[in-house]
């Protein structure tokens, strides 16, 4: 009845790496977006080619990388935070408070304030689905209202403007190292950071676990609300980092900063091959399905479809990405037992 | 075949029915607490509130709440199966931009509109339904995509116009009271003249109508029975005959002609169809449901709280915004309460399991956790 | 004892331990006394107490009171990990592994080794694996996720996870329950390897005939308390048998004459890709047919395909020569089956829904007046049930959850007889609980059929089968090997049939040959 034992030494590293390849869903939605931006580019040179256009082309999506590499450690271990894009409001209203109050603060310790102030508001979800016992979904559907209205409330009926912000810290939403945009950059460390953390290191590992089975993590005696607790810290942090960079990138801060943000994190993750119900998925399938939800909204109107279809075909780019999902595991299971009859008719 | 003695037994048992008073049945429930809350709070309101005790003043807050309280229903159906829906609030957005569409451009009445609308909402639903129910998808996932699908379609029909034309029998009815004339302008009540002054707007009656069919639904039918049991225990639901898969997409369906209507209502009410009408309302509905009590897992709540929650949320919303609190607080102590309901049920059991170990430690062979 | 006399100090000792859930006392006083080097049997009939024992070892339970030595040393786990850190490997009756993660990921999760940096190192992990499973003798791909497993293989994975833990005591509960015997014979050469050095293991097992041939000492419980424990040298079957069980044998199984009438259920061809082939088999009125085999061998699904629950491929299912459609249960009830599954908490029952609900779940579209389902109906239909079925509970509105696997059992045959079936499938009549319950479900089951009601019973435990069944079917991989009458149904005709398909000795692991070839 063993089934499907293949010899381990049957397939050579590189053979292996270029099948997992070819089935990876990363592989599958980066062709996609690079495809786009093809498209995009023969009906409009200026899409790729032109220094803005390649400078938007790499960091407009990068405020939606970060919370989508957040949400996904979140998700991977069978919770969601829906209190992201408040979060980013918040913080937004926080860095520009700072910059008025405090003249003259160095831009780091705004940043790394706008860090801990978002991992402070994620472990207050932490706390209350880890030890509170309570749905993700519940719980920062609560926060979510929470965080916006202080944000609004604390805001009041001034807004932060560019004029209220040192200009050293306004570049940073244009500026480019090596043709590549700071804030892209700092994003995509982040990302490669957190990438490692998930695949090379234990605690990284034990998300997936739990994900996987959390009641198997539980008896298995892995520390299950400790890294749940972790989970959201990092998605809170990459959130709050978020709003800086929505402060930078914007450099205004209007009562709409953030919103809907939640919902998009969620779609990148999904289309990027994130399951919904956690164990699976990475935050490069995430980050690049981020990166094809910004694209797809710009590229649109370059192709003379008005961008008010954009969620529309967001939409059903992630209905479309969980039906094959399904239709994949199908027909994986499918195959799992055509082989267990022929292992069992006696090959 | 046989159903006499079966087995030894000579004497057979009887049973009680209950194992608890009829008193404490109704009242220890979080549906009773719920109502108690409410109207815990409609006193306080009315007593402390200046302007809140006027009868236009509960008129406006039906007139508000309307959408929240048909979709909630629903929504409460669709979570006792353990399934979510986020896309309801698209569902509203696309049937206002419809019925404008098919009113203006395509010169239908408004109730041939309105019926076009109701059939794709219901459409709508059933996309849901069928994903969730036969292709076996998550609904969580589902929804999100069909919230941006839905809402997709209705701001790419519309972009950022606004169809604002309907004529204004059909717009007065929607903000038509029930016994009396709206004070001020437009008299000559559409139900004959009363002259007392009314608080009721005559959207209640189709929602009374269907909070009753609902009810009913949930708490005293078969199907009812089979949505509690595929939200506690789906397979031994679909051991016991019930059909799970066209459960749920009824409930889905059902939903999105339920929308649907709302959507109707809100663009005849503000006079406008737009993309973005009701955005974000799903959070509220969603909230709501939970507040009153419904398990976000599944195969817990009742109907009457729910209708409390969504009630509360809405006194609690005009209470404050009458008292000038701005409407940020307002959010801010909706998504409070929300965590607290949540919460209190955990923290409950939190305290009743201190309190079995400490009977534990008293007697040794008496423990009970887990 | 046998350790005693070895010289070596026991590794594990537990005495007097206790663990109740509510008012259910799942444990009295469990003693058990392990020492270096043994393979140590516990056995004891369902809900004797033995996975509870387990459970306060591997720190998942707290205990209530006694006393828990491991190594000389007092101990009192409060979590499966502090248990795993103490050098305590446990394989549960179910794996538990993350699906979505690869095999050697499932072997070594938490414990992974590192690089500098705290890195974990793959290729080492791999080799590892690799190094363990060679060891064990299976070929098994460490880079494979283990959703899609068998159970043998996860089983596999579960004694890697002990080796690699590097246990002092590894505990097996029934791990042989799902394999073939090939695969359990492989099963035995480990656990004899790991003894030999120097580790204790406790081995849980139904079939005494597998305590015999590996244990070297047997403890026997029952009804949530220890018995005794014995030298296998010094023992018989007959004499474990009767501890176990406590009185004769004999007196369980009171199956009644009664008249066999026409046939009620015909299956025929019946065929779902992976699960079963070409399954044929009637079952007449007045007749109790048991469906016996390994677990694992495809009966569970049989039932649920002849039910409805789930669909097939080919073949067709008549009762009383209508065709049922397939993948309706609802049709099924229409047509007068029954199916009281094997899963009772996952399956059966609404657990945490009330008696009355529970009994009336299958009949409530009869229950209606307008079109309305009162609760008033439900309880009026429960009541004589529960009543007939000796359901203790103190009151109809009661959840089940807050009832004994017993009263649950009888809960969820309320509830298919309820409907007035024809034919009631069966599965584990009466797996998990307590010997005088079972013996009430059996003399209902008697009593069933002679009032001629067909009846289907699938069950794991040979005695059962022998003892209740007028004609055994034996299933083994998804096939029919035999079909029994009262007289040839021997124990070892059963056994026979249930490890071999058509004379091809089963479960041959494939590894194996491929590794010859």
């Amino acid at each position: 009845m063993t089934d499907l034992l293949v010899r381990p030494t049957s397939e050579s590293a590189r053979q292996r790496l270029v099948k997992g390849a070819l089935r990876s869903r990363e592989i599958a939605v980066f062709v996609i977006l690079v495809a786009l931006i093809a498209v995009a580019t023969v009906r409009s040179p200026n899409f790729l080619v032109g220094s803005d256009g390649w400078r938007d082309l790499l960091v407009t999506p990068s405020i939606l990388l970060l919370l989508a590499i957040g949400q996904t450690v979140v998700i991977i271990t069978r919770n969601v935070d829906l209190s992201v894009g408040s979060t980013v409001g918040l913080t937004a209203y926080l860095v520009g408070r700072l910059f008025v109050d405090q003249p003259g603060i160095p831009i780091v310790v705004v940043a790394l304030i706008g860090m801990l102030f978002g991992a402070a508001l994620g472990l207050v979800n932490g706390v209350l689905v880890a030890f509170g016992r309570v749905p993700a979904l519940v719980v920062t559907l609560g926060t979510m209202y929470i965080y916006r209205g202080v944000f609004l409330e604390w805001a009041g009926s001034d807004r932060i403007n560019a004029g209220d912000m040192p200009s050293g810290f306004l570049r940073l939403g244009t500026e480019q190292f090596l043709t590549i945009p700071v804030l892209t950059l700092v994003a995509l460390v982040m990302l490669v950071i957190v990438g490692y953390c998930l695949r090379s290191l234990r605690w990284g590992r034990e998300l997936y676990a739990i994900g996987s089975d959390p009641a198997a993590a539980r008896l298995y005696g892995l520390p299950v609300t400790r890294r749940v607790l972790g989970a959201f810290v990092i998605c809170g942090a990459l959130a709050g980092l978020a709003g800086v960079f929505y402060a930078a990138r914007y450099g205004t801060v209007s009562s709409g900063a953030g919103r809907n943000l939640e919902l998009e994190a969620v779609a990148a993750a999904v289309i990027g091959g994130v399951a919904i119900f956690g164990g699976s998925g990475t935050v490069w399938g995430a980050a690049i399905g981020a990166f094809l939800l910004v694209t797809i909204d710009r590229v649109l109107p370059i192709l003379g479809i008005p961008d008010f279809w954009q969620r529309a075909v967001v939409g059903g780019l992630i209905i479309g990405a969980v039906a094959l999902d399904r239709v994949l595991s199908l027909r994986r299971e499918r195959q799992l037992r055509q082989a267990r009859d022929d292992a069992r008719s006696g090959s | 075949m046989s159903t006499s003695t079966v087995g030894h037994a000579v004497d057979e048992r009887t049973y009680a029915a209950y194992s608890r008073p009829l008193w404490w049945r109704v009242v220890m429930t979080r549906e009773f607490a719920m109502i108690v809350l409410l109207g815990v709070v409609y006193l306080w309101a009315t007593g402390n509130v200046a302007s809140f005790d006027g009868p236009l003043a509960l008129y406006y807050l039906f007139l508000d709440i309307a959408p929240i309280l048909m979709i909630a229903l629903p929504m409460t159906l669709i979570i006792i199966t353990g399934e979510i829906d986020l896309s309801v609030a698209s569902t509203m957005g696309l049937s206002s931009v419809l019925v404008g569409i098919f009113h203006a451009d395509l010169g239908l009445s408004i109730p041939a509109a309105a019926v076009c609308a109701l059939a794709i909402g219901t459409a709508c639903g059933a996309l849901n339904g069928v994903l969730v129910g036969y292709v076996g998808l998550p609904s969580l996932a589902v929804t999100i995509g069909s919230l941006a699908l839905f809402r997709g379609i209705a701001g790419g029909l519309l972009g950022t116009e606004a169809i604002t034309d309907y004529p204004e029998q059909w717009t007065d009815l929607a903000k038509e009271r029930l016994f009396g004339p709206v004070e001020g302008g437009y008299s000559g009540g559409w139900l004959g003249p009363v002259t007392e002054p009314a608080s009721y707007p005559l959207v209640l009656v189709p929602i009374v109508v269907l909070a009753v069919v609902f009810g009913v639904l949930l708490h005293a039918t078969s199907f009812g029975r089979g949505i509690y049991e595929i939200g506690l225990n789906e397979q031994a639901a679909k051991f016991s005959g019930v059909d799970v898969a066209r459960t749920k997409l009824l409930l889905f369906a059902i939903a999105g002609a339920v929308s649907a209507f709302a959507g109707v209502y809100y663009t005849l009410r503000f006079g406008s169809a737009r993309g973005d009408n009701a955005e974000f309302l799903e959070l509220q509905v969603i909230a709501a449901v939970l507040l009153g009590g419904v398990s976000i897992f599944g195969g817990r709540g009742a109907l009457p709280g729910v209708l409390a929650g969504v009630l509360l949320i809405g006194i609690v919303s005009s209470a404050l915004r009458l008292e000038d609190v701005s409407s940020n607080v307002i959010n801010i102590v909706i998504g409070v309460l929300l965590v607290l309901s949540v919460i209190s049920t955990s923290l409950l059991a939190w305290i009743s399991g201190l309190r079995v170990a400490r009977t534990k430690s008293d007697h040794p062979t008496k423990g009970n956790q887990r | 004892m046998a350790e005693a006399a070895s010289g070596h100090p026991p590794i594990l000792e537990l005495s007097e331990v206790a663990k109740s859930f509510g008012p259910v006392l799942a444990l009295r006083s469990g003693r058990l006394e392990v020492g270096p080097g043994s393979i140590h049997a516990l056995v004891g009939e369902n809900g004797a107490g033995k996975s509870t024992l387990v459970k306060v070892i591997a720190g998942v339970y707290r205990r209530d009171g006694g006393g828990f030595r491991f190594r000389g040393a007092d101990v009192d786990f409060g979590s499966t990990g502090e248990s795993k850190n103490a050098g305590i490997a446990v394989i549960y009756q179910e794996p538990t592994l993350f699906p979505d993660l690869s095999v050697t990921e499932n072997i070594f999760m938490g414990r992974q080794p590192t690089r500098s940096g705290r890195r974990i190192d793959y290729p080492a992990m791999y080799a590892e694996a690799e190094r363990i499973f060679g060891r064990l003798g299976v070929a098994i791909d460490p880079r494979r996720i283990a959703d899609g497993l068998s159970i043998a293989d996860q089983q596999i994975i579960e004694i890697a996870k002990a080796i690699s833990l590097d246990a002092t005591l590894l505990v097996m509960d029934e791990p042989t329950a799902a394999l073939s015997s090939v695969e359990a014979e492989r099963l035995f050469t480990i656990a004899r390897a790991l003894r030999d050095e120097g580790r204790a293991v406790v081995f849980i097992s139904h079939r005494l005939e597998e305590v015999f041939g590996l244990c070297d000492t047997v403890t026997v419980m029952r009804d949530g308390a220890y018995v005794g424990t014995r030298a296998i040298a010094e023992t018989s079957t007959d004499e474990v048998v009767s501890l176990m069980v406590g009185r004769e044998v004999a007196d369980l199984f009171p199956k009644a004459e009664a008249a066999i009438g026409d046939v009620v259920l015909e299956v025929d061809g019946l065929t779902a890709a992976g699960e079963f082939h070409d399954i044929g088999l009637t079952v007449r009125a007045g007749e109790i047919v048991g469906l016996a085999g390994l677990v694992g061998a495809g009966r569970s699904e049989i039932a649920r395909a002849v039910f409805g629950v789930d669909g097939y491929d080919a073949g067709s299912v008549r009762m009383n020569g209508v065709p049922v459609p397939p993948r309706s249960p609802r049709a099924s009830i229409r047509a007068g089956m029954a199916l009281v599954p094997e899963d009772r908490r996952q399956q059966g029952l609404v657990i945490d829904q009330s008696v009355a609900r529970n009994v009336s779940a299958a009949i409530r579209g009869r229950l209606t007046t307008l079109g309305l389902l009162l609760g008033r109906a439900e309880n009026r239909v429960a009541a004589p049930w529960a009543g007939r079925l000796e359901v203790k509970t103190s009151a109809l509105d009661m959840d089940a959850s807050t009832m004994s696997g017993g009263n649950q059992q009888k809960v969820a045959i309320a509830k298919w007889l309820a409907t007035e079936p024809k034919l009631l499938i069966i599965d584990e009549p009466t797996r998990g609980i307590d010997v005088g319950t079972k013996s009430e479900v059996h003399r209902l089951l008697s009593d069933l059929a002679g009032r001629g009601m067909a009846v289907l019973m699938i069950s794991s435990e040979l005695q059962e089968v022998l003892g209740m069944a007028d004609r055994v079917y034996v299933v083994c991989e998804g096939r029919i090997t035999a079909e029994l009458g009262r007289d040839e149904a021997t124990p070892d005709a059963v056994m026979h049939a249930a490890t071999h398909v058509g004379g091809h000795l089963a479960g041959a692991t494939h590894a194996d040959e491929k590794v010859l070839a």
